[in-house]
């Protein structure tokens, strides 16, 4: 077990020595949703009511920007044969990338996104919905793009490959986080789109690692 | 201790790159791979090592078929391939994880031990890289041009570090273009 956590430590340790490629996701992310208040005009009960789909839409791409290097750097230099030959099963290999992924990206995506909220005007009672909702959404996205960029391992222009493979398979999850801060903004129960965001990440927690490991098994072949 | 390999083979496409191959390595054994570019050295190192994928044929440690479970077998082995799996972000200790001072100290390394290694030289890296084996407890060392890049004083201390590790019982596999420091080391031609 050790393993893993050097894995997820050592992940974390070079994601604050390269700040900027960290920042680059978060930058992304606030840019991104500032262009729509100059897109579909400032008018605040719009951008209320697009509020919530532009958060999730744009946190997705942002955090898709890191995928490409989560395991394109180990490969190139070498690592990752050492990964897979420090004892680990490749999907705990797989899952500890997922988990340096998630506080690298996805955790630092779930603060920034309060403050982006409030740019765009979001009901109070449905910002501590979206943030909830955010919370296993971005830790799906980390599980189904470290799975992702698994697969495109070694593949020329992966980088390109990686959102047409990755951004449907996040469909339902998108669905489910807008539709549970809808329904709180609106005044309705929003227990049921949660639940389900809860349910998708419980199944991906298992199914995604896997998969991840045979690709990874795959790509040092 | 010993690591039998029975008729193996690899396969690429539908190109076969070695085999049906048989030797066997007991314990404080070494043995050279030897052949021309292509003939399927560093194939043979990464099947071995658990990475590579094995078309046919049986690895035994010990009488075991050892591939059956992958992860176990990682703990059998140390491979140090042509890629050296530095971080250039990370010190040299960190890179080494734990028990690098051992590393370090095996490869006079321990005046950097806190430098970033993307301040090192290639032959820096690849002592970095070698210096891998040390922190191990692997009883099987597979090494793919091991001493490439090095000079003279690090390749005799790598002789030291190779010697140790047979005295402790160790094998050592290497695939090799430079005459190594590997006394009485067996040979193996590969085609």
């Amino acid at each position: 077990m050790n393993a893993f956590w050097s894995i997820i430590g050592r992940d974390l340790r070079l994601s604050v020595r390269h700040g900027a490629d960290t920042l680059a996701a978060l930058m992304f992310f606030v840019i991104a949703s500032a262009l729509f208040p100059l897109a579909v005009g400032p008018a605040p009960e719009t951008l209320a009511r697009l509020a919530p789909g532009i958060v999730w839409v744009c946190a997705l791409l942002a955090a898709l920007l890191p995928l490409d290097r989560l395991f394109g750097a180990d490969f190139e230099d070498g690592t990752l044969d050492q990964l897979l030959l420090s004892g680990l099963p490749a999907a705990l290999v797989a899952l500890a990338k997922a988990i340096s992924h998630w506080f690298s990206t996805g955790l630092p995506l779930l603060v920034v996104a309060v403050p982006v909220s409030l740019m765009l005007n979001l009901d109070n009672d449905a910002l501590p919905v979206l943030i909830a909702g955010l919370l296993p959404g971005t830790a799906l996205l980390s599980l189904f793009g470290t799975a992702g960029a698994a697969l495109v391992i070694g593949a020329r222009r992966g980088g390109v490959l990686l959102p047409l493979l990755v951004l449907p398979l996040t469909a339902p999850v998108v669905i489910f986080g807008v539709a549970a801060a809808d329904a709180a903004s609106q005044g309705m129960s929003f227990e049921a789109p949660l639940l389900f965001l809860a349910a998708l990440f419980a199944g991906a927690l298992p199914l995604c690692p896997l998969a991840a490991g045979a690709a990874l098994r795959a790509a040092v072949e | 201790m010993v690591l039998e390999v029975q008729e193996i083979a690899a396969v690429r496409g539908e190109r076969r790159i070695f085999g049906p191959l048989s030797f066997s390595a007991a314990s404080g054994e070494a043995m050279l791979l030897v052949g021309p570019n292509g003939s399927g050295k560093s194939t043979l190192l990464r099947i071995l090592a658990g990475l590579g994928r094995l078309a046919e044929g049986v690895v035994r440690w010990n009488g075991n078929d050892t591939l059956a479970d992958r992860a176990a077998h990682a703990a059998l082995v140390s491979y140090v391939g042509h890629l050296d799996a530095v971080k250039p972000g990370l010190t040299a200790r960190e890179n080494l994880g734990p028990n690098a001072e051992a590393g370090l100290a095996a490869m006079a390394l321990s005046h950097l031990a806190d430098q970033p290694a993307r301040f090192f030289s290639a032959g820096q890296k690849r002592r970095l890289a070698l210096a891998r084996l040390a922190c191990s407890q692997a009883p099987i060392w597979l090494l793919d041009e091991p001493t490439l890049g090095l000079d003279v004083a690090s390749v005799a201390r790598f002789g030291d570090l190779l010697a140790k590790h047979r005295a402790a019982g160790g094998i050592v596999l290497a695939a090799t273009h430079l005459p190594l420091p590997l006394p009485e080391a067996k040979e193996l031609r590969l085609a």
